[in-house]
């Protein structure tokens, strides 16, 4: 079996994420784009573990790490957009640029 | 790191000798450990319940003990030994320092350890309530070990050293009420008139020390000894230079000056000084250098016998006329001193070690003697004491005892050792020396008995209420007068002469002449003067007038004038010497000072305010200022440009950086 339809399907989500990073306003969306891309890496990470077929299954754990992690992230980063909602009455990311010189 | 020598520049045959096994190598602890101790009472003596007094009299106990066990280990083996420690090298020549324990330092060691314990004790007690106790005390100790280390020494270099210590010390001591400015002026003028003298040792150790190629002083003596041509051509030069210092030191006549003013300092020092620690540096010095002097140059010793028969006779003389108790003291010690340098200058060293010996006892026992009389009357003029026979009954004993040793009169020390140096005086066949050296063997008899009975004999005439001294003072006295009685059993001609194997266990090859039996001429002569001079004062002073009358029945005016006024050489000194140098030399000083040295400051200033401020002006405001002030305004600047790429919107950022990722993609895949 060819890896190439699985590395084309990855690479489609990571360009579908990277089109809504940069596109959406809404920050909610901005953040799903994020959750996109990193499925996209994990998808790589399960095919190139099968395709070499590493008996210790490293890719596989990797994504699992990955998942965890991902987690982790959106929910700070859902905390932090709820803050910042609260605050501005608004979830539109042009408004957010409180980090500016 | 130390060596030690055998000395090998012995007598032939004669005498038996050690090295002194470990009690030699140890020595350096009675020199160094005065130090020690001078800088503990220092620091912790006020708070200890003598004041530092105990500090010293330790240290001054252990010196007493550790020598006199080196005299005895001398006396039964005879020891001959010298250590080095070379701390570095100045071109060819060594910096070397040491010990020498032979049979002349042994004899010093103890002679200094000896007087200066007594002199510590009763010094504790004379002192007691003065100002400065614990100071006094630090001196003192200094002092003793200024001269052990005199004495110890066996390079020429360590033993100027020890000679410039000692100057110090007796300047600190003289000096030591200094808020009296006659004090001060006595301390300057011991200090001044022995740093004169000073100039000529030190000369005369430069010359030997290059005429050599060493500084050790057993090296000088070997090559005098062996017709060495370099040390040959200047060995009159240097033994003359060597005799100005020992001049200054020993108070040789015309620059015995500073020793009678030396009187202002405490009664105790005046009895260490003339007696151990100072004024027989000097004496020392010759005789350490004596096979220099007798092998290379004997022209210098008719130098040497000179200075001694003059200053003999001359200090004496006035020692006549003082109406000060110490000052007579302190002449009679010049005039010593005059005896025990003839006796080196007529070739005699026995002889002169052995008055520096029992001189060291009787005269440390007169003067303490003065100092308990000083102690009870309050003052120190004759004129103001008489009587005290009777109040002062130890004071009197052992005063008499010490005035018999100095006349001598037999069988007390000083009949000895004066015998021995007029036996030398007139076996060399000196005859005027000799004639000269008997009047002043009179002339000591008179002063002393002078003093004596002006001191304690008749009434009294001051105003106080004089009774008998502390224990602490009148046991050192009772100590010395047994040391003056019995100091010059020691070397009787024809029936002991174990002094004379003590301190020659380095002698040199060339024989001195030792008397084998009494020279009876001689002795008949000292002894007839002696007691002349005796009977002529006792009788002009207590029967012929009473003591109140003084020096009314033998003033002779004009003799009288000159002696009063010590044949003025103080106003010779101050008006050809002193104060030509105080006017001229101190306005050109000042001249130059003011015209050339304070000229140069000054442009100095002056040139400095302009360069700095050429420097402030064009490279400090110009230069660096103007450089970081660029820096810093550029960087602004820039700053102010780059930091509108911060916007904060976060796409932005992740455009941005896509942007780059793509490129160096492209660039990865254009380039690759």
């Amino acid at each position: 079996m060819s890896a190439q339809p699985f590395l084309i399907a990855a690479a489609g989500l990571f360009s579908i994420g990277i089109y809504g990073i940069l596109v959406r306003r809404n920050v909610v969306m901005v953040l799903l784009s994020i959750e996109l891309i990193l499925n996209a890496v994990n998808i790589n990470f399960v095919v190139f573990n099968a395709m070499l077929g590493d008996a210790l299954l490293q890719g596989q754990i990797f994504t699992i790490f990955i998942i965890t992690i991902a987690a982790a992230e959106v929910g700070i980063g859902l905390a932090i957009v709820l803050m910042l909602f609260r605050n501005r009455k608004t979830a539109n990311i042009d408004e957010f640029d409180l980090l500016k010189w | 790191m130390v060596n030690s020598n055998l000395i090998t520049f012995l007598a032939e045959g004669k005498v038996t000798y050690t090295d002194g096994g470990t009690f030699a190598e140890y020595t350096w602890l009675i020199v160094v450990l005065p130090f020690i101790a001078a800088l503990l009472i220092t620091f912790f003596g006020k708070y200890l319940p003598l004041k530092g007094a105990e500090i010293a009299l330790a240290t001054i106990g252990f010196i007493f003990a550790f020598s006199s066990y080196l005299l005895y280990l001398n006396v039964t083996e005879g020891v001959a030994s010298e250590f080095f420690i070379n701390v570095g090298s100045i071109g060819s020549f060594d910096l070397e320092f040491g010990w020498v324990v032979d049979g002349l330092s042994i004899m010093m060691y103890f002679v200094v350890g000896t007087v200066a314990s007594l002199v510590f004790i009763y010094a504790t007690n004379y002192m007691q309530g003065e100002v400065r106790y614990t100071f006094f005390f630090t001196s003192l100790t200094l002092f003793a070990g200024s001269m052990l280390v005199l004495v110890s020494s066996p390079t020429l270099l360590q033993l100027l050293i020890g000679w410039e210590l000692v100057g110090v010390c007796s300047y600190l001591l003289i000096g030591h009420y200094w808020e009296k400015k006659e004090n001060s002026s006595a301390a300057m003028k011991a200090f001044i008139t022995n740093k004169i003298a000073d100039v000529g040792l030190m000369i005369g150790i430069i010359v030997l020390a290059l005429s050599t190629g060493t500084m050790r002083i057993s090296e000088i003596l070997y090559q005098s000894t062996h017709d060495y041509e370099s040390l040959k051509s200047v060995a009159y030069l240097a033994g003359v230079l060597l005799f100005i210092g020992a001049m200054g030191k020993s108070a040789q006549f015309p620059l015995h000056v500073w020793l009678p003013d030396a009187m202002a300092g405490p009664t105790p020092v005046s009895a260490l000084m003339h007696a151990a620690t100072m004024v027989t540096a000097g004496v020392y010095l010759l005789a350490r250098m004596f096979p220099f002097y007798e092998g290379m140059a004997s022209e210098a010793l008719d130098v040497v016998l000179l200075f001694g028969v003059i200053t003999l006779f001359a200090a004496g003389m006035i020692a006549i006329v003082q109406d000060d108790l110490k000052k007579v003291l302190a002449y009679s010690t010049v005039s010593q001193l005059g005896y025990m340098v003839a006796a080196i200058g007529s070739g005699a060293y026995t002889a002169a070690l052995f008055h520096l010996w029992t001189h060291a006892f009787f005269k440390a026992l007169l003067f303490l003697g003065a100092g308990s009389v000083i102690h009870a009357v309050h003052t120190n003029s004759m004129k103001e004491m008489g009587g005290l026979k009777k109040e002062m009954p130890r004071t009197y004993t052992t005063f008499i005892l010490g005035t018999i040793a100095l006349t001598g009169l037999p069988p007390l020390a000083g009949f000895f050792s004066k015998d021995e140096i007029l036996a030398s005086l007139n076996h060399g066949g000196y005859n005027t020396y000799f004639a000269i050296a008997v009047a002043g063997a009179f002339i000591t008899a008179f002063y002393m008995t002078r003093a004596v009975v002006l001191t304690f004999f008749g009434e009294y005439r001051g105003n106080g209420h004089p009774h008998e001294s502390d224990s602490m003072m009148t046991t050192p006295l009772i100590v010395l007068a047994g040391f003056a009685v019995t100091a010059g059993w020691v070397n009787i001609p024809g029936i002991y002469t174990g002094f004379t194997d003590w301190v020659t266990t380095r002698k040199n090859p060339i024989v001195e002449y030792h008397p084998e039996s009494f020279d009876y001429f001689a002795l008949t002569s000292g002894l007839l003067a002696g007691l002349a001079g005796i009977g002529l004062a006792y009788y002009v002073y207590q029967i012929l007038g009473r003591p109140e009358d003084g020096d009314e029945k033998i003033k002779v005016e004009p003799i009288w004038n000159l002696l009063e006024n010590k044949y003025y050489l103080d106003d010779f000194y101050f008006k050809y010497i002193i104060n030509p140098t105080k006017s001229t030399l101190a306005n050109t000083v000042d001249r130059f000072n003011t015209n050339i040295l304070d000229k140069a400051v000054n442009l100095f200033g002056v040139a400095a305010i302009f360069l700095g401020n050429i420097v402030y002006n064009k490279f400090d405001q110009g230069g660096i200022d103007k450089a970081l002030n660029i820096s810093s305004s550029s960087t602004d600047a820039l700053g102010a440009r780059v930091k509108l790429l911060q916007t904060g919107k976060a796409q932005q950022y992740i455009m941005y950086f896509l942007s780059g990722v793509i490129v160096i993609s492209l660039l990865i895949l254009l380039v690759l």
